[in-house]
């Protein structure tokens, strides 16, 4: 009767106050049958990596709309690490200027998400980059 | 670091790993064998933890006062700071098994201490107000040597009351405007508190609902009292109160706004009175007894559950079900065949 769920963290690092997005895509990945633990606004990469560990998720979902994607990533991706949660897969959301987007992804981001994405595609990365299939739930 | 059996990471959770406990607890949430294992190697290091439940509707405010209670054991005005595990129950949504676990928001003074250990859970489908599993998740954080166990569960109606099987005091929280004097003497989840709690006592109404709450433990708990009614003296007394040669517990009401941190200390000290009575009185090791008494038979029910299906055919099942859906047989007669397994 072995029961699994996908489990992401939905978080907002830095200081930016506007959680539309982020609220929609955990809306949707509740919708999919994902359990999604929303943390709020103005986390620090510690507070994430510490919510990260103590609800050990599958996803963590970073929301970033004030430009400060380059300084906080690393710092989660790096925290996670001495974690010991290096399978961890990071996606970013938010208004990520193009050229930063390969560079993201060389840091170990595994996928990035701007303003029209559909809520679909994510679903079905995530179930992708968590089971490696994109069919089963 | 992530695979690994259930005893090996069960001693790395002993000697303090986090991350092992948080492996842990999901495998026990996801009821597989290394969550069973671990907790079988874990259960000789239970029984320490003080289980505090908190329900109450949705809304009343129950993460807040949990993340102010929980700042408060690890800052306590006298003494040493007490090591604080909260385990945070949502629902799960009935159609696609998803939730949204949002407890977390409010538990942000909290963050960045690392004697406090917040787990969210979804109910996945239990409608008690916890989930199948949370009793697991708690023996796993008793284990793990937290003090102190906050149970948030599922903002409850009124007859989610299984949060008072788990816990050794629980606390109702309530709210200003919730509804009338009638809610207060309705059966469940008033019945199931040792400390009610009035959060957002600085709004309009909450000197009603501390009435109104104060009035029903009165008719509760009259161990003797004299009224007038219909202009008659009446003395009222109950055998109640005589249970525990004298020792009774009435359950205090007491007012806080969490959001401003008020109230907090009182709530405390209502919480580590109930404690002490609990001790006195030999009700801690009753309701340690009927815990384990109650998790014992859940898994005893889930285990002859599994063992039946390993005996039934879905051919048969199928059957069965054709039948009963077409009116052809009744479900008593049907639950009669598929128990032996064979058509009659």
């Amino acid at each position: 009767m072995t029961e699994r769920r996908i489990r992401v963290l939905i978080a907002k690092p830095g200081l930016d106050g506007h959680d539309r997005g982020a609220k929609v895509v955990a809306r949707a990945l509740r919708d999919a049958g994902m359990e999604v633990i929303y943390t709020g606004l103005r986390q620090t990469p510690e507070m994430i990596a510490e919510a990260a560990l103590q609800e050990d998720v599958d996803v963590v979902g970073l929301s970033i709309l004030s430009g400060a994607h380059m300084a906080l990533v690393p710092r989660v991706l790096e925290l996670l690490r001495e974690n010991g949660q290096e399978h961890v897969r990071i996606f970013v959301g938010g208004i990520i200027p193009d050229e930063d987007v390969p560079r993201l992804k060389a840091m170990g981001v595994y996928a990035v998400y701007g303003p029209g994405t559909l809520t679909d595609d994510i679903v079905r990365d995530i179930r992708k980059a968590v089971l490696g299939t994109i069919d089963q739930a | 670091m992530r695979e690994g059996n259930g005893v090996s990471i069960a001693e790395k959770v002993l000697a303090g790993n986090r991350y092992a406990l948080s492996r842990v607890l999901t495998f026990i949430e996801n009821d597989a064998p290394e969550g069973r294992e671990a907790l079988k190697a874990l259960f000789p290091y239970t029984g320490r933890a003080h289980l505090v439940g908190v329900t109450g509707a949705p809304g009343t405010g129950k993460s807040s006062l949990v993340n102010r209670l929980a700042y408060y054991y690890r800052h306590p005005p006298e003494g040493e700071p007490k090591r604080v595990a909260i385990v945070a129950v949502d629902p799960s949504s009935p159609f696609t098994g998803g939730a949204i676990l949002g407890d977390r928001i409010r538990m942000r003074d909290l963050s960045g201490d690392r004697g406090v250990f917040i787990r969210s859970m979804a109910s996945r489908g239990a409608l008690g107000g916890l989930s199948r599993t949370t009793a697991g998740v708690v023996q796993a954080l008793d284990a793990a040597g937290f003090d102190m166990i906050f149970i948030e569960t599922v903002g409850a109606g009124q007859a989610e009351v299984d949060i008072a099987r788990l816990a050794h005091t629980t606390l109702v929280v309530e709210a200003p405007g919730l509804g009338d004097d009638v809610q207060a003497i309705k059966a469940g989840i008033l019945e199931i508190a040792d400390v009610l709690v009035v959060n957002k006592a600085d709004r309009p109404g909450a000197n009603a609902t501390v009435r109104a709450l104060t009035e029903m433990l009165k008719l509760a708990h009259p161990s003797q009292e004299t009224i007038m009614h219909h202009g008659r003296r009446m003395v009222l007394s109950s055998s109640v109160a005589q249970k525990h040669e004298g020792h009774l517990w009435i359950p205090p009401v007491v007012q806080t706004v969490a959001i401003d941190n008020q109230g907090i200390d009182n709530l405390a000290a209502a919480i580590a009175r109930h404690r002490v009575y609990l001790e006195e009185t030999g009700e801690w090791q009753i309701r340690d007894r009927v815990r384990l008494q109650s998790e014992l038979e859940n898994m005893l029910r889930e285990a002859l559950m599994r063992r039946w299906r390993e005996g039934v055919t879905a051919e048969i099942y199928r059957q069965v079900m054709e039948d009963v859906f077409a009116r052809r047989m009744a479900p008593a007669d049907a639950v009669a065949i598929l128990l032996n397994g064979v058509l009659a």
